[in-house]
């Protein structure tokens, strides 16, 4: 599907939003506006705005707490994702989920879970539900390389090719797990080969930071999927640029391996390929730039604005049915 | 009314709930082929087929995760764990995820799973296969847990635990299969979270739930022959834990003994135990005693085992030292 200079403009604008929202929360969290834990996506944007760009509205998407990326992807606005960080009733999950727990479930975001690797035999269950009701949906769960060396890593991803479920197993090979590095914690580097004990068709993008190969990879493996071959193993070479977390001391790695990093920053990239390839100007791009500058503004005005949850509803979400 | 076995109660729960309602489908370890390990789901294969009687890898973990996916996007799902000590390798979803997603996401998603399996000791199984942990389950608010100790509460509970919209802990006991009791004809429900008084009396208050039950009836026709009336209440539901019943007969009796098969520290009976004096201090005429298992880890032996658990000799005891 041949992108449109407006498409681009859109995807430019969506890695731009979230390096701004991740920006400003990464102050807002100096500041002490934001508790708990916060892990931003700064360097791996390309990846969740490649997947979500290529999905159709009926594949569901499911991560891990590193979900701000995909959050803004799918369309919960900058308003409700900050009010979420700041634990805000207005926040996307209304202040009950944080960080951490992000999901908009009528856009087909099913969260931002954080036990890490949980939510793989969740995808795996989510894409059954789909496959028992004859839907054409596949379920798109991403994860890092980390969770690949946790048990439910093994026990979802072998479900999924004993019952064929139609769901893409999506790692996010960013090289560390915390301060872990890969080859200090997996048995095999290229992560994608651990598809090949279950017989699942498996692949490595290793350029993940190109917005353009992301999409071409996702692409493919959707629509294997959705041909009925059951599910796909994608791997895809990315690198954060912040720390873990906030607070992330970065003992684990060098400055200098973090400054090449930089140099591949995907929204660089994506830039010099829109304006080299004459698909719009840098002045367009500028304005989109300063477009999400006033959003951001505002949805920070908006969020600490915004009411605290009343102590009244703190039983309301507890159980669904109605007593 | 029919006089059927538990075993025959939960069957026909099941097989009625799937006739009834086309997303009840039930996964687990040898569910399927074999039958179920207590023969539950005998002839259930060649019935509703393998897409709703789904055998499952020994991955107790994607059992449940994948029962909380396939719940979240609207599917029934009953996933069965053999027995309770392997849900210790799923306490993650058990805990952890079921019971969380409601709350944690503001509301947007529920988990109406139902989790059956079988606990309980004196099947000379050793230590690692022996237990009744109900209480560690119970300690999880998100959660419901039910532990019926009668056929005709198996069955209307076990529908009841399907029709709900919440994840529902559903523990039977291993050794109470061939137990039989009078079943209601037609189809029908059991409160989940209502205790029962399921005999009359007026001397000393028994509070106790599924094996225990069967304990304190036993115990009730002794002391009955010695003109002893006990009141049994049968609180049936662990979470959400209704006291009234048992407020009312201990208001009644001014004395009371909670049985239980599990271990006593942290268990179902100090909390029982407390709810009365909370609420009811100055009724006690007597301290209020406990019937539990000794603190070991189950043994092997038969004899030994036996001389471990709880016993009828013990609960007559315990309602004549309150007395
Ligand atoms: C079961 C579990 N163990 C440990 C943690 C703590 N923890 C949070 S993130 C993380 C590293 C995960 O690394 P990876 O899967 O590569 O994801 P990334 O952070 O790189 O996106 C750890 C150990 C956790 N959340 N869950
Ligand atoms: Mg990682």
């Amino acid at each position: 599907m041949a992108l449109k200079k407006k498409d681009h403009l859109e995807l430019y604008r969506q890695m731009v939003l979230i390096r701004r929202v991740e920006e400003r929360s990464a102050e807002l969290y100096q500041a002490g506006k934001i508790g708990g834990f916060l892990h931003l996506y700064i360097g791996q944007e390309a990846v969740s705005t490649g997947i979500v760009s290529v999905r159709q509205p009926q594949d569901r998407i499911i991560t891990a707490y590193r979900d701000h990326g995909v959050a803004l992807n799918v369309g919960i606005s900058a308003k409700a994702v900050i009010a979420e960080l700041l634990g805000k009733e207005t926040g996307v999950s209304k202040g009950r989920g944080g960080s951490m727990h992000m999901a908009d479930i009528e856009k087909n975001f099913w969260g931002g879970h954080a036990i890490v690797g949980a939510h793989l035999p969740i995808a795996a269950g989510m894409a059954l539900g789909d496959q028992y009701e004859d839907r054409d949906g596949v379920t798109i769960c991403m994860f890092g390389d980390g969770a690949t060396n946790i048990g439910f890593f093994h026990e979802g991803v072998n479900l999924s090719k004993v019952w064929n479920l139609p769901v893409l197993w999506l790692c996010e090979n960013n090289q560390y797990g915390m301060g872990t590095a890969v080859d200090r914690a997996s048995a095999v580097e290229q992560i994608h080969m651990k598809a090949e004990g279950y017989g699942i068709p498996h692949s490595r993008l290793e350029d993940g930071m190109d917005i353009m190969k992301v999409r071409e990879a996702v692409g493919a493996a959707l629509d294997h999927i959705r041909s009925g071959k059951g599910p796909y193993f994608l791997e895809v070479m990315t690198y954060r640029f912040q720390g873990h977390s906030m607070g992330d001391p970065q003992r684990y790695r060098e400055k200098d391996e973090v400054t090449k990093w930089e140099q591949s920053d995907p929204i660089g990239i994506y830039h010099r390929y829109i304006v080299g390839d004459k698909i719009a100007t840098k002045v367009d791009l500028d304005k989109i730039e300063e477009a999400v500058e006033t959003e951001v503004n505002e949805a920070i005005e908006f969020a600490e604005a915004s009411p605290d949850p009343g102590f009244d509803t703190l039983y309301d979400y507890m159980y669904a049915s109605k007593e | 009314m029919a006089i059927i076995t538990m075993r025959q109660a939960i069957s026909d729960a099941l097989w009625e709930e799937m006739e009834r309602d086309p997303k009840v489908f039930i996964m687990g370890q040898e569910v399927g082929v074999w039958g179920g390990t207590y023969a539950v789901t005998k002839g259930f294969l060649d019935h509703f087929g393998e897409k709703r009687v789904r055998d499952t890898p020994i991955a107790e973990s994607a059992i449940v995760g994948a029962g909380i996916g396939a719940s979240m996007v609207g599917l029934r799902p009953v996933s069965e764990i053999m027995t309770i000590n392997f849900a210790f390798v799923a306490m993650d979803y058990i805990v952890n995820e079921a019971p969380k997603m409601h709350t944690m996401f503001g509301g947007q998603m529920s988990v109406p799973l139902v989790i059956r399996t079988a606990g309980g000791g004196g099947r000379q199984l050793g230590a690692t296969h022996s237990q009744t942990p109900d209480a560690i389950f119970a300690h999880f608010p998100g959660l419901k847990v039910v532990s019926p100790g009668t056929p005709a509460d198996a069955k209307g509970l076990l529908k009841a635990a399907i029709r709900d919209n919440d994840p529902v802990l559903f523990i039977e006991h291993a050794a109470m299969y061939q137990v039989r009791g009078e079943v209601p004809e037609g189809d029908y429900t059991t409160p989940i979270g209502v205790s029962k008084v399921q005999r009359e009396g007026d001397a000393v208050t028994i509070v106790t739930y599924c094996k225990g039950l069967q304990l304190s009836m036993a115990a009730a026709d002794q002391l009955s022959a010695e003109g002893i009336e006990v009141e049994i209440v049968d609180l049936r539901s662990l979470r959400p834990l209704d006291m009234g019943p048992a407020l009312e007969s201990f208001k009644k009796t001014n004395r009371a003994v909670i049985v239980e098969e599990g271990w006593p520290s942290y268990g179902v009976g100090a909390e029982v135990a407390t709810r009365l004096y909370e609420a009811a201090f100055d009724y006690a005429d007597a301290p209020i005693k406990r019937v539990a298992q000794k603190e070991v880890p189950l043994p092997y032996n038969a004899a030994l085992e036996q001389f471990a658990l709880p016993q009828v000799e013990h609960v007559v005891a315990a309602v004549k030292e309150v007395l």
